[in-house]
C-alpha cells in the first residue's frame, strides 16, 4: 500500500518529531510511505481568511504532489478536512481522487488499517483534546451536542497503549480557541479559550495533553509554557509510535 | 477587517474589553454553559431528538421554497379571522406602520414584549423620537432598557448582568433599597412597577414565534406571560414578525414547540404558548409582516437557510466565543453565531468582522434545532468578504504573497531554515507588528532541522 505523507507546513518546521513518528508508525504497520518533497501547505490559512479564491496555485501543487497514491495520510485533522471540503483543480478527477483518499492519521489507523493492537507503552495520565475539525468535521469522535451513540477513534487507539490512563474532562469537546488566524485576530478570546481548556486538563490531573491536531496543541503548549506548567503536549502519533 | 485593527467597534476590540475582567468572563461562560448543559439533558431525554431536528429542518426548507404562497395564505386566513395585515419592506416602513396605528388610536404609551424584530428595526428609539413611551415588559428587557443598553442575548437579554448590577439599576430607576441583591425582592419590585404599566397602557406590541398559514393564527412563546398580559389588557394588539416565521400547518407546531424550549433553556415547553387567532370584542389586532433584507437573504443560495432560524439561542449558549465575549461585542441586535451570518446580509461593510468572530468549531450547527449549517455559512461569508474587498487591503496583499509562496515550492524553500519563513509569514503572525500570539502564549521552539531535512537524510540519503 503506497501512502503519501502530507505534513502540514508548521509541523514540518516546528514539530518534525510528530512527522517522524507518523512516518515510522505507518511503516511499522506495513505501509510504504513517501513524502513528496515539493509539498507546502493545504491552503487553509488563506481560505479561512476569506481568500479561497487565491488558492488555485496551492491546490494545483497539492494535486501534483499527491496524485497516484493509494492513500494520503496526515497527522492533522484540520488540514485533512480542508482538503476534503475544498480541494478543487482544473484536473477535477484528480482532485476528487485526493479528496476521497485523504485521511487523518487516527481514522486511517482505525478505518483503513483496522489496527487492533499496538506495541506502545505510555505510563501517564493523559487528557485528550478533541480538535473540532477532526471531531465535528471528520467525525473521528462522537460530538457532545448530538443525541447519538458515543465512539472515539483516537480513544480506541489510546486504549491500546499500555499503562496509559485517560482522564475525564468537564467539557469533553470544547474548542481550544486556536482557530487559525483567529488566534491573533481575536487574541483575547482565543487565549482565554486556551487557558480554560488547559485548566480543565490540569484540574483533572493530566500529565500530558494529546490530540490529533498539532495546531491546537501548539496553542495549548504556548499557554502551558507561559504558565510554567509541568504538563506537556504530545501528538497522538508520538504516543502510538511508542516513545 | 485588518485595516480596522484599531477600530474600537469590531468584535475583536469589544471582546478584548470584555475580557479585561476575567472573573466576570468566567462567570458569563459558566452561566451560559449551564444553560447549554440543561439543553443537553433535555435533548437526551428524547431518543427521537435528531429525527425531530431533521423534521423541523425539512418543514422549514419547504417554507423557504414556497414562501410567497404560504404568506398569501396566511394573510387571507388572518383577514378572515378579523386581523389586520400590514406589509413592511424594511425597518423604516415597519416603524412607520406601528406609529401610524398608535396615532390613529391616540396612544402615546405602549407596552412591548418578546420582540427581537423591534430591536432589529430600532423601534424604541423611533417611537420615543415621535413622542411615544415604550415599556419593555419582560424582566430582562426592562432591565436593559432602563440601562439604555441593547439586549446581549435573544432569549436572556440581561444575561451579561449580575444580581448586583440589577440591584443598582433598580435602585436608580425604581428607588429600591440600595444594595439589596435578593432576586425575589428585585423581581417583586419589577412586578409592581410593570403591573401599573399594564393596567394603564391601551396598546401592546408582541413578537411572533410561529405564524400558521393554514389557520391565520399566530403563536407567541414566553415564560413570563407578559405578552398575554399586555395583549389581553390592551385595546390594540400589534404583532410584528419577520416573514420567515411562517409554518404551513398547525400540526407542525408540535415539532417546533418541542424543540424550541428544550433548545433554549432545557424546559420541555415554554410556560406560555399563546395562540392568537381573532381579536376579542372591541379589540384590534394588527400583524406587521417585515422583510427588511429577508428576501435578499432568501435569494442567496449559500445563505438562505439562515432564515430557518427559530431564535432559540442554543447556538449562542454553546458558542465558546460568545460565552467569552458577551453579546454586545457583536454590535448588532442579534448576536452570536446566527447573528454573524444574518448581519452581513444587512450591511456587509459594517459587519465584515463578524464572520471572523468564530473558530469554525461547528458546535453551533450541531445544536441548532432546525439544522442551519451555521459554521459553513460563516466560512462562506468570509469568502464573500475577501472577494469583495472588505477584508482590508493589508490582508489582501499579504494573502497574495502567501498564495504565491505556497504555490511555488522553490520560493517556499529559499525562505530558509526551519521556522524562518514561518516566523515571518504564518497566519498567526500575519499582519501585526506586536505579535499578539506572544501576549499570553510562548512561541513554539525552533528545532534544529525541519522534517523535510530529516527525511532527505534518513529516507533518501542518495538524493542529498
Ligand atoms: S440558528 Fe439555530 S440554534 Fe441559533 S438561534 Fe436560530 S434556531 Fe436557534
Amino acid at each position: 500500500m503506497r501512502v503519501g505523507l502530507f505534513i502540514p507546513c508548521y509541523v514540518d518546521q516546528f514539530y518534525p518529531q510528530v512527522a517522524i513518528a507518523t512516518l515510522q508508525l505507518l511503516e511499522k504497520l506495513g505501509c510504504q510511505v513517501l513524502y513528496p518533497l515539493n509539498q507546502t501547505c493545504c491552503g487553509q490559512p488563506m481560505a479561512n481568511s476569506g481568500f479561497e479564491h487565491l488558492t488555485h496555485g496551492c491546490n494545483a501543487l497539492f494535486v501534483k504532489n499527491f496524485s497516484g497514491f493509494d492513500y494520503i495520510v496526515s497527522p492533522s485533522g484540520s488540514c485533512v478536512l480542508h482538503i476534503k471540503d475544498h480541494l478543487h483543480d482544473k484536473d477535477e478527477p484528480a482532485a476528487k481522487n485526493i479528496r476521497d483518499s485523504i485521511y487523518e492519521l487516527s481514522e486511517f489507523l482505525v478505518d483503513v488499517l483496522k489496527v487492533e493492537q499496538l506495541d506502545a507503552s505510555f505510563p501517564h495520565k493523559v487528557g485528550v483534546h478533541q480538535s473540532c475539525h477532526g471531531q465535528r468535521g471528520l467525525k473521528i469522535s462522537q460530538m457532545s451536542e448530538l443525541v447519538a451513540a458515543p465512539f472515539s477513534k483516537p480513544g480506541k487507539l489510546l486504549g491500546m497503549v499500555s499503562g496509559l490512563e485517560l482522564i475525564e474532562l468537564d467539557r469533553r469537546d470544547e474548542c481550544c480557541g486556536f482557530g487559525g488566524t483567529f488566534c491573533v485576530a481575536e487574541e483575547a478570546v482565543s487565549a482565554k479559550m486556551g487557558k480554560d481548556r488547559v485548566k480543565d486538563h490540569v484540574q483533572h490531573g493530566a500529565e500530558f495533553i494529546t490530540g490529533a491536531d498539532m495546531s491546537c496543541l501548539m496553542h495549548l503548549e504556548g499557554i502551558l509554557k507561559r504558565q510554567n506548567s509541568k504538563v506537556r503536549v504530545k501528538h497522538i502519533a508520538e504516543i502510538l509510535n511508542g516513545e | 477587517m485588518s485595516d480596522n485593527a484599531n477600530n474600537t467597534t469590531t468584535h475583536a476590540a469589544l471582546s478584548k474589553k470584555f475580557n479585561a475582567d476575567e472573573p466576570r468572563v468566567d462567570w458569563h461562560d459558566e452561566t451560559l454553559w449551564f444553560v447549554r448543559s440543561k439543553r443537553d439533558k433535555a435533548a437526551n431525554a428524547l431518543p427521537e431528538w435528531e429525527e425531530l431536528r431533521e423534521t423541523a429542518s425539512q418543514i422549514k426548507n419547504n417554507v423557504l421554497s414556497n414562501m410567497s404562497g404560504y404568506l398569501q395564505q396566511f394573510e387571507e386566513k388572518a383577514r378572515q379571522n378579523g386581523m389586520v395585515i400590514h406589509w413592511a419592506p424594511d425597518a423604516k416602513a415597519h416603524n412607520e406602520i406601528v406609529l401610524s396605528i398608535l396615532k390613529r388610536h391616540g396612544v402615546d404609551r405602549m407596552v412591548k414584549s418578546k420582540s427581537m424584530l423591534t430591536e432589529e428595526c430600532h423601534l424604541n428609539q423611533y417611537l420615543q423620537q415621535n413622542g411615544v413611551e415604550v415599556i419593555d415588559t419582560d424582566l430582562g428587557e426592562r432591565i436593559v432598557q432602563m440601562r439604555q443598553e441593547p439586549p446581549s442575548h435573544i432569549v436572556l437579554p440581561a444575561i451579561h448582568l449580575k444580581k448586583q448590577d440589577v440591584s443598582d439599576t433598580f435602585h436608580e430607576h425604581l428607588h429600591t433599597e440600595k444594595g439589596n441583591n435578593d432576586p425575589q425582592f428585585l423581581t417583586n419590585a419589577a412586578r409592581l412597577h410593570l403591573r401599573e404599566k399594564f393596567l394603564t397602557r391601551k396598546a401592546a406590541l408582541t413578537g411572533v414565534n410561529f405564524a400558521i398559514a393554514e389557520t391565520g393564527e399566530f403563536v407567541v412563546c414566553t415564560n413570563e406571560g407578559n405578552a398575554d398580559m399586555g395583549a389581553h389588557l390592551a385595546d390594540v394588539h400589534i404583532a410584528c414578525m419577520g416573514f420567515e416565521k411562517i409554518i404551513p400547518q398547525r400540526k407542525h407546531l408540535g415539532v417546533f414547540l418541542r424543540l424550541l424550549a428544550r433548545s433554549a433553556t432545557g424546559q420541555p415547553v415554554t410556560t406560555y404558548s399563546s395562540h392568537f387567532k381573532k381579536p376579542r370584542q372591541g379589540q384590534e389586532v394588527h400583524i406587521v409582516i417585515v422583510d427588511n433584507g429577508r428576501s435578499t437573504q432568501l435569494g442567496r443560495k449559500d445563505f438562505r437557510n439562515s432564515l430557518k432560524c427559530i431564535r432559540c439561542a442554543a447556538c449562542f449558549n454553546t458558542c465558546p466565543v460568545y460565552r467569552r465575549s458577551g453579546g454586545h461585542s457583536y454590535h448588532t441586535a442579534i448576536a452570536g453565531p446566527i447573528g454573524s451570518i444574518l448581519a452581513p446580509n444587512l450591511d456587509i461593510k459594517q459587519y465584515a468582522d463578524l464572520p471572523f468572530a468564530s473558530t469554525l468549531c461547528g458546535s453551533c450547527s450541531n445544536v441548532c434545532p432546525v439544522k442551519i449549517d451555521i459554521h459553513d455559512q460563516l466560512y462562506k461569508w468570509r469568502q464573500v468578504i475577501g472577494k469583495q474587498g472588505y477584508a482590508g487591503k493589508a490582508k489582501a496583499i499579504s494573502m497574495q504573497g502567501m498564495a504565491f509562496t505556497l504555490a511555488h515550492p522553490s520560493m517556499y524553500k529559499v525562505a530558509g531554515k526551519a521556522g524562518r519563513w514561518f516566523l515571518r509569514n504564518t497566519p498567526f503572525l500575519l499582519n501585526n507588528k506586536l505579535n499578539p500570539w506572544y501576549h499570553q502564549r510562548e512561541m513554539p521552539a525552533s528545532p534544529k532541522e525541519s522534517f523535510a531535512d530529516w527525511y532527505k537524510k534518513n529516507r533518501q540519503p542518495n538524493n542529498e
